[in-house]
């Protein structure tokens, strides 16, 4: 039982990375492409290999600003979502200038951005990392606040339950499964944000930086292993999320079995 | 004696877009101490605005809604609600579910008490065993009576029925009604319930008020004889159907499909057969009556 779930767990996402590694290899090979077209699986190990400290560096640089970035929004999702969804005069005030605001290209906010923060590159990273990834959040938590059954609120205030007992006993937990789902969401906003400020203005950090040195030095085997490591990072934190859903709201998983 | 429940000239309106909305109307109520009360009634004829009013969720317009003659102004810990659809928190397990109310009521229990008081519980309604499950894993019966065992953990004073057994089957119902007498009789509560079901109101109360249309006041009221401990037989009985005939009457009326005077159930010979026609001949619209002049 334990060895096909750890083979389900485990065995089953691995095989099927290997299986995509080799048909991108296979497609590579079949048609000769040169690595300026199209770089093979095998090209961007020795591509890693060859600037292993920096993918060190970069990475962390990029990992920790997205992270941070991610934390903002939380904080600030949660709060702007608890607040929309109690009142309905929030609710309709903020509605259309969220939508508004999501609806701007982050790509045009970063330059404006790192004119006003000049020189602040951490900062200004953080900053479009947490712009970017919030609004599915404060979203989430607002429907979620905002569709509370009325009898769940009842059989708490029936007992004289304050406002704030209702929030913690009810509200609260009935909207995890909805924030994290958002939470899943915005981890790969929040990556998109902080490369779009390591490309778009660089400064000299990150894995975006990395990017834009391979480009210059037509480098495409450690363009196409930037990509890579990326993804393996929002994998990365992606997992971790999962692992707090689990613990938080492992209640509402229904899955057969 | 004053009623544990007393609803005097209660008149409420709810405020809508189109003007004010007008669901109760002068409505008197009352319930002794250790009194089961049914309400019934046409559908939205402002029976939850009731249980509501009585929780002291809401606050009427006009007249007062009194518990040992004291007014109703906010909800208070003496009163135990459950309604059609049981709201368990479905990320706690049933244990902690029925132990939530201790958890607001203020208490000198310990959390071990507080658990043993909610296992008693379970014990008497059938899910003892349970404890450790959570509502997605048990059937809508089992939920319903978990439900019932939350309304009741802090021994309310006041048991607040919004027609709790409506979404279950027949059978499960008739259990859960025997199981009500079981609560009732482990630990004394004066209790309002509102339903649909005119057998279950027959089934449970001491008294049974049928509600006018909106906005609602009280059209009928029907004791139900104490004959001693009941039994699902006992809604077989003559006394039982008449009781019944006599609800459903009220009910039609209530509707507006039935007129006031005719309210008692008819006793006419049933009417005599036309003569058929003859043979080979078709009835045609001539040989229908035809209307007096």
């Amino acid at each position: 039982m334990t060895r096909t779930k750890l083979w389900q767990k485990v065995g089953v996402p691995l095989t099927a990375m290997v299986i995509f590694l080799a048909l991108w290899e296979a497609l590579v090979w079949v048609n000769g492409w040169p690595d300026y077209k199209m770089a093979s699986p095998s090209d961007l190990w020795p591509a890693f290999w060859k600037y292993k400290e920096l993918f060190l560096i970069y990475g962390w640089q990029t990992l920790w600003r997205t992270v941070a970035g991610l934390v903002l929004a939380v904080v600030f999702g949660v709060g702007l979502g608890t607040l929309m969804g109690f009142s309905r005069t929030m609710r309709d005030a903020l509605y259309p200038l969220l939508v508004g605001f999501n609806a701007i290209p982050k790509a045009t906010v970063v330059p404006i951005i790192a004119l006003i923060f000049i020189g602040a590159d951490d900062f200004n990273t953080v900053l479009i990392a947490f712009l970017i990834s919030f609004f599915p959040i404060a979203v989430s938590v607002a429907i979620g606040l905002s569709t509370l059954e009325p009898e769940y609120r009842d059989i708490l205030r029936s007992l004289g339950a304050s406002q704030v007992t209702i929030f913690w006993k009810i509200a609260l937990p009935k909207t995890l499964p909805e924030f994290f789902g958002a939470l899943k969401v915005a981890v790969t906003l929040a990556f998109i944000g902080t490369n779009l400020m390591e490309i778009v203005e660089p400064h000299g950090k990150g894995l975006g930086h990395l990017f834009d040195s391979g480009k210059i030095n037509a480098d495409y085997p450690l363009m196409f292993a930037v990509l890579i490591a990326l993804g393996l990072l929002g994998i990365l934190l992606y997992y971790i999320v999962v692992a707090f859903e689990r613990t938080f709201a492992g209640w509402a998983d229904r899955t057969p079995g | 004696m004053t009623d544990l429940i007393d609803i005097a000239g209660v008149t409420h309106a709810y405020r809508t877009d189109a003007g004010p909305l007008p669901v109760l109307r002068d409505l008197d109520i009352a319930v002794p101490e250790g009194g089961f009360a049914a309400v019934v009634g046409p559908s939205g004829c402002g029976k939850s605005t009731l249980t509501r009013l009585i929780a002291g969720l809401m606050r009427p317009d006009r007249g007062e809604v009194r518990l040992h003659g004291e007014p109703v102004r906010s909800p208070r810990a003496t009163v135990g609600m459950a309604f059609q659809n049981p709201v368990l928190l479905e990320w706690r397990t049933i244990l902690d579910n029925v132990v939530l109310p201790l958890e607001i009521v203020p208490n000198k229990l310990s959390r071990r008490q507080r658990e043993d008081r909610a296992r008693e519980l379970l014990a008497l309604v059938g899910l003892a065993g349970f404890e450790d499950k959570r509502p997605s894993e048990l059937s809508g019966g089992m939920r319903q009576r978990a439900s019932l065992c939350r309304a009741l953990v802090h021994k309310p004073e006041v048991l607040i029925l919004d027609e709790p057994f409506g979404a279950l089957d027949a059978f499960t119902r008739e259990d859960l009604w025997q199981t009500m007498h079981a609560l009732r009789a482990e630990q004394p509560f004066t209790a309002v319930l509102i339903t649909h079901d005119l057998r279950e109101s027959i089934f449970l109360a001491d008294e049974i008020f049928v509600l006018s249309g909106r906005p609602a006041t009280v059209q009928h009221r029907m004791r139900v004889p104490d004959t001693g401990p009941r039994t699902l037989d006992d809604l077989y009985t003559p006394e039982a159907a008449r009781m019944l005939n006599v609800l459903r009457h009220q009910i039609q009326i209530a509707q507006g499909r039935e007129a006031p005077e005719d309210r008692q159930p008819q006793t006419s010979t049933p009417p005599a057969p036309t003569p058929d026609p003859a043979p080979g001949q078709r009835a045609t619209p001539a040989t229908l009556p035809e209307r007096m002049p």
